[in-house]
């Protein structure tokens, strides 16, 4: 970094202020490219070192009508020198590409941020087209922020002239003159991103030209423009020593079922249906056949479960990956899985619902759908990851679950982990738990003439698991089906008195499972907090940083959160009664509450958010602020 | 995989012990007898064969074989053999469905299975009814069928499986029925050899919904003058002195003539390898239903890559570029950066 500090020195003749974290949001049309001008971002960030967590919030039409309020696309990051757990609760700095993205984002600015405008955006249609009736960057609306209107475009054209790039093209490179401006004023290592750029549009040199050209512009006008008054410095965090790299949710559930494919032995098979937010990871998958990966697009998901199943039968590590309506379509195979006690992962990327619903944002209201969503006494265990990279060690878990249980199992992300980021610790895999598929290899009952038979739902005494017994093995051979089994023999059985039977030894096995997993933890220093903070999945850190602000303001509040939703970890019960007041913050109406209820018997209060956003910090915040009366 | 030599069978050692069901006299029952008396011929093992069905009478077939199975839900039978088929090259999958399994709720995963040609053979057991759901018209019941489902008769066109197989880019397609094994068994062979999917249509009797549906065609005395054998590189000629023949007019119609009135030169000849299928689409449409002469046999026969095979060659590609995949490696194939 040495290099850099000169570099920095040399041509930084402004005034340089040391802060410790900034929350930036890009915002523009559709078609600006901010999702990736925010990704490069964050990139380099990560390489410098900050912690971050970022938070990409795209319309579901892939270009709506230019320039107009539905078809503003948005990426936010925080960046900070010391751990984050959220993508901030508000911007600091808005970059607004066009009138439409200052006007879908102004609202949630506080006093005193900060605004960069790509001032040649606000022509008089561009506005119209926005809704505004007078520019806001002369009727003084914008008085309370700090504003730098910059003729982005306009620089960016210029500078990629003598380029050859015509005008038209230049244009789109306009996002990189963006993130060549934001650059500078975080100071951004610059290498990072022009390496990038050489190495992305390795075989489009008019592009790649274009966008580099545009991105040092970007960096130099910050620089030499006597525009801003200072840059500022977002050091680097204190992390724990590993190796780090920077991961969504979607990239590490799909690592996550590699390694465990790796871990059991057993050969991936993935069928699936494209679906959003879900699809990066059958695209992910899909590029990895050097581990035997098979992934399969099959023609609806229905065929994806389906396929899994038969792969799962056949001996092979069956997965199938969806979301909202795709999770519909699947139950009825999921039944039969659980009929057949076969080992598979259903993986459910949460959008917003019911029917088509949100499909770019995010909710966790499939919870209750996982839990009961089947005909029939129909359980299933549930896991649920709570970060992007957690969804590597979750995606595990449920492997191991599967295979142990030979039972599907429903693993919960949803569309803010899927395509969220944040710096992940590598871990050292050859640390991670071995999976033992314990396949049978031999008959396992004596029958009524003393031959030796196998009897493929003759279960384990511990685990109430059936054997495995995948086609190949001679004198295994047997057939397994929906109708219901005969206790041990798995002979189709209508006995009235065998149905009860196996119905109970359904749901022990699953109830079992409690046995097998971690007891909750619970974050409660003091051990004297009033209030219980129960949560599951992607609100983990925004409650984490609600927590430490209303500590910080005094209040004794202590934080737990589910990894394990079915069946619920042992201890829960008794964490639970430890607590006088619970608040359960979720982005449904209420599912985990309404279960915890249920189960325990305890006034867990709900707070919701259904709005296809993640909940920000200081609402959570002031909900325990509100179950405790007022500040400290 | 074991390398010794397959153990001689009989039909009994392909019987599980399970007690057979379906309805006296149901034509299922001559179909399994087929099955398990052709196995002990195809040189296989038991213990490498797997039978999978959806819901339906015809789909209990798999709890009374002795080999591995699965009885799964109705109509998905293709999309499981899919995954099985793809991770399990070496095992022969079979599937065996009703026309209701196959072509109503399960329309989707048939026609993408047949087009992918993934290694399956699938046995279709048409009865053009319901028959485990007692008596409701199928998608191949004759227009006006009268039913529990349709007391003033059905309103909907049928499919003709074979035309619809053809459609969905099937690299093999046969005919079949309930009454002849001999000719049942040589087209179960024939579709088993099959290096892809294979359909098969079997008309079956379902005798107590549906009883006599294929009697016109199928009945002894009838055979001769209304099954039309398709026989690869010979002329299409049936009757009982083959004294009938089809040609292709200029036009590209088929017509079925006195080989007399034409001469014999003049019938076509039946070539089931043929790239185009256009030929076995106009064959398969030469009766209107099971009331006129009707081919049987196989309509088409064709090489096409195999779906598993391609995707394992992709893997072992994959592998052999890049080395098996390691997953320190993969871990580490963003950008990384180390702190301490
Ligand atoms: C999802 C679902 N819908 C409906 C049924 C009821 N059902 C069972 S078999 C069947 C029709 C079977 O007809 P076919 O496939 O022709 O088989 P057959 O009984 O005639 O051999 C129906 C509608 C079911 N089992 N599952
Ligand atoms: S209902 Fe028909 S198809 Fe079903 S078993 Fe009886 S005769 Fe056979
Ligand atoms: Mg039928």
């Amino acid at each position: 970094m040495t290099t850099t500090e000169e570099h920095r020195t040399e041509e930084h003749p402004r005034e340089q202020r040391k802060i410790s974290r900034v929350v930036v949001r890009f915002a523009g049309d559709s078609g600006d490219g901010m999702q990736l001008t925010g990704d490069r971002f964050t990139a380099s960030s990560a390489l410098f070192g900050n912690d971050l967590s970022t938070f990409p919030d795209f319309p579901a039409e892939i270009r709506a009508p230019s320039g107009t309020l539905a078809g503003v696309s948005a990426f936010q990051v925080q960046i900070a020198d010391r751990d984050v757990t959220t993508p901030g609760d508000v911007p600091n700095v808005l970059v607004a590409m066009n009138p439409a993205a200052l006007k879908a984002n102004v609202g949630v600015l506080e006093k005193g941020a900060t605004l960069v405008v790509n001032a040649d955006a606000f022509d008089e249609r561009s506005l119209a087209k926005a809704g505004y009736d007078a520019n806001p960057l002369s009727d003084g609306s914008l008085a309370a922020f700090t504003v730098y209107e910059v003729p982005m475009t306009s620089i960016t054209q210029q500078v990629c002239k003598d380029a050859g790039v015509k005008p038209r093209d230049a244009e789109r490179s306009k996002n990189f003159f963006a993130l060549g401006l934001v650059s500078w004023l975080y100071t951004r290592p610059v290498e990072p991103t022009i390496d990038w750029i050489e190495k992305r549009f390795a075989d489009k040199p008019l592009v790649r030209e274009a966008n580099s050209r545009a991105f040092r512009a970007g960096y130099h006008f910050g620089e030499t423009a006597e525009l801003f008054e200072a840059s500022y410095e977002v050091g680097p965090a204190q992390f724990p020593p590993g190796e780090y790299t920077q991961i969504s949710g979607n990239q590490a559930l799909a690592w996550g079922l590699i390694a465990a494919s790796k871990l059991s032995g057993l050969p991936l098979f993935l069928g699936s249906y494209p679906i959003t937010p879900a699809s990066d990871i059958l695209h992910e998958l899909s590029r990895r056949k050097e581990f035997g990966v098979r992934t399969f697009q099959a023609e609806d998901e229905i065929a994806g479960i389906g396929s899994a199943i038969g792969a799962a039968f056949g001996g092979a590590l069956g997965v199938t990956t969806t979301s909202g309506p795709g999770v519909d379509l699947k139950s009825e195979a999921i039944g039969l899985a659980i009929n057949l006690e076969l080992p598979l992962v259903v993986v459910d990327v949460q959008r917003g619902g019911p029917s088509t619903g949100l499909p770019t944002k995010a909710e966790q209201a499939d919870l209750l759908h996982a839990m009961y969503g089947r005909h029939g006494e129909a359980p299933v265990p549930i896991v649920a990851a709570k970060t992007p990279s957690h969804c590597f060690d979750a995606a595990i878990e449920a492997v191991r679950i599967a295979v142990k249980y030979r039972t599907p199992v429903l693993l919960l992300s949803d569309g803010y982990l899927a395509n969220g980021a944040e710096p992940w610790r590598l871990p050292d895999v050859d640390l991670l738990e071995p999976i033992d598929p314990a396949f049978a290899t031999a008959p396992n009952h004596v029958d009524a003439e003393g031959t030796s038979v196998f009897w493929p739902y003759l279960r384990d005494p511990e685990t109430l698991a059936r054997p495995w017994a995948p086609p190949g093995i001679p004198g295994l051979e047997h057939r397994i089906g929906g109708l219901e089994k005969a206790d041990g023999s798995g002979n189709v059985s209508y006995d009235p008195a065998n149905h009860e039977r196996m119905v109970r030894l359904r749901a022990a096995k699953i109830a079992g499972i409690a046995r097998d997993i971690p007891p909750v933890e619970v974050d409660d220093e003091a051990g004297d907090a009033e209030l219980l903070v129960l949560g599951w999945g992607s609100t983990y850190g925004a409650i984490v940083a609600a927590v430490r602000r209303a500590r910080a303001r005094g209040h004794r509040v202590a934080h737990a959160h589910l990894v394990h939703l079915h069946p619920f970890p042992e201890n829960l019960g008794e964490v639970l009664a430890r607590y006088r007041r619970v608040l359960v913050p979720e982005m449904n109406l209420g599912q985990l509450s309404r279960l915890v209820r249920a189960e325990y018997l305890v006034d867990a209060r709900s707070l919701s958010k259904v709005q296809g956003v993640p909940f920000r910090a200081r609402e959570i915040e002031a909900a325990i602020e509100a179950e405790l009366g007022g500040p400290a | 995989m074991t390398t010794t030599a397959v153990p001689a069978t009989t039909r009994k050692d392909w019987a599980s012990d399970q007690e057979v069901r379906w309805c006296p006299g149901c034509g299922d029952y001559s179909i399994l007898a087929a099955v398990q008396m052709l196995l002990p011929e195809l040189g296989v093992r038991r213990e490498n064969t797997v039978f999978l069905s959806g819901i339906g009478c015809a789909a209990r077939f798999p709890y009374y074989m002795s080999t591995y199975g699965m009885h799964s839900i109705h109509g998905r039978a293709p999309a499981i053999a899919t995954g099985l088929a793809t991770t399990r090259p070496d095992l022969d999958v079979w599937i065996v469905t009703g026309d209701g399994d196959a072509l109503s709720i399960g329309g989707n995963h048939l026609i993408h299975a047949l087009r992918r040609n993934v290694r399956m053979t699938i046995l279709m057991f048409n009865n053009q009814i319901y028959g485990l759901t007692k008596g409701q018209y199928s998608p191949t019941s004759e227009l006006a069928k009268v039913t529990k489902s349709t007391p003033f008769g059905s309103l909907d066109t049928p499919f003709n499986p074979v035309s619809l197989a053809l459609g969905a880019e099937a690299s093999f397609v046969a005919r079949t029925h309930d009454m002849d094994r001999q000719h049942m068994q040589e087209m179960f062979r024939r579709a088993h050899e099959h290096d892809g999917a294979a359909f098969v249509e079997v008309y079956q009797n379902c005798n107590v919904f549906n009883d006599g549906a294929f009697e016109k065609i199928t009945g002894r005395e009838a055979r001769s003058a209304m099954l039309v054998p398709l026989v690869h590189g010979e002329p299409i000629r049936f009757g009982k002195d083959s004294e009938k023949g089809v040609v292709q007019r200029p036009d590209g119609r088929l017509e079925i003539v006195d080989v007399a009135d034409v001469g014999e030169d003049a019938i076509l000849v039946h070539d089931e390898e043929r790239e185009d299928p256009g030929l076995a689409f106009a064959l398969s449409r030469l009766s209107r239903g099971p009331y006129e002469p009707t081919p049987i046999g196989v309509f088409r026969a064709v090489r096409r890559p195999e779906y598993g095979a391609s995707m394992a060659e992709q893997l072992a590609d994959a592998q052999e570029r890049r080395g098996v995949g390691d997953l320190k490696a993969l871990l580490r194939s963003g950008a990384t950066w180390t702190v301490g």
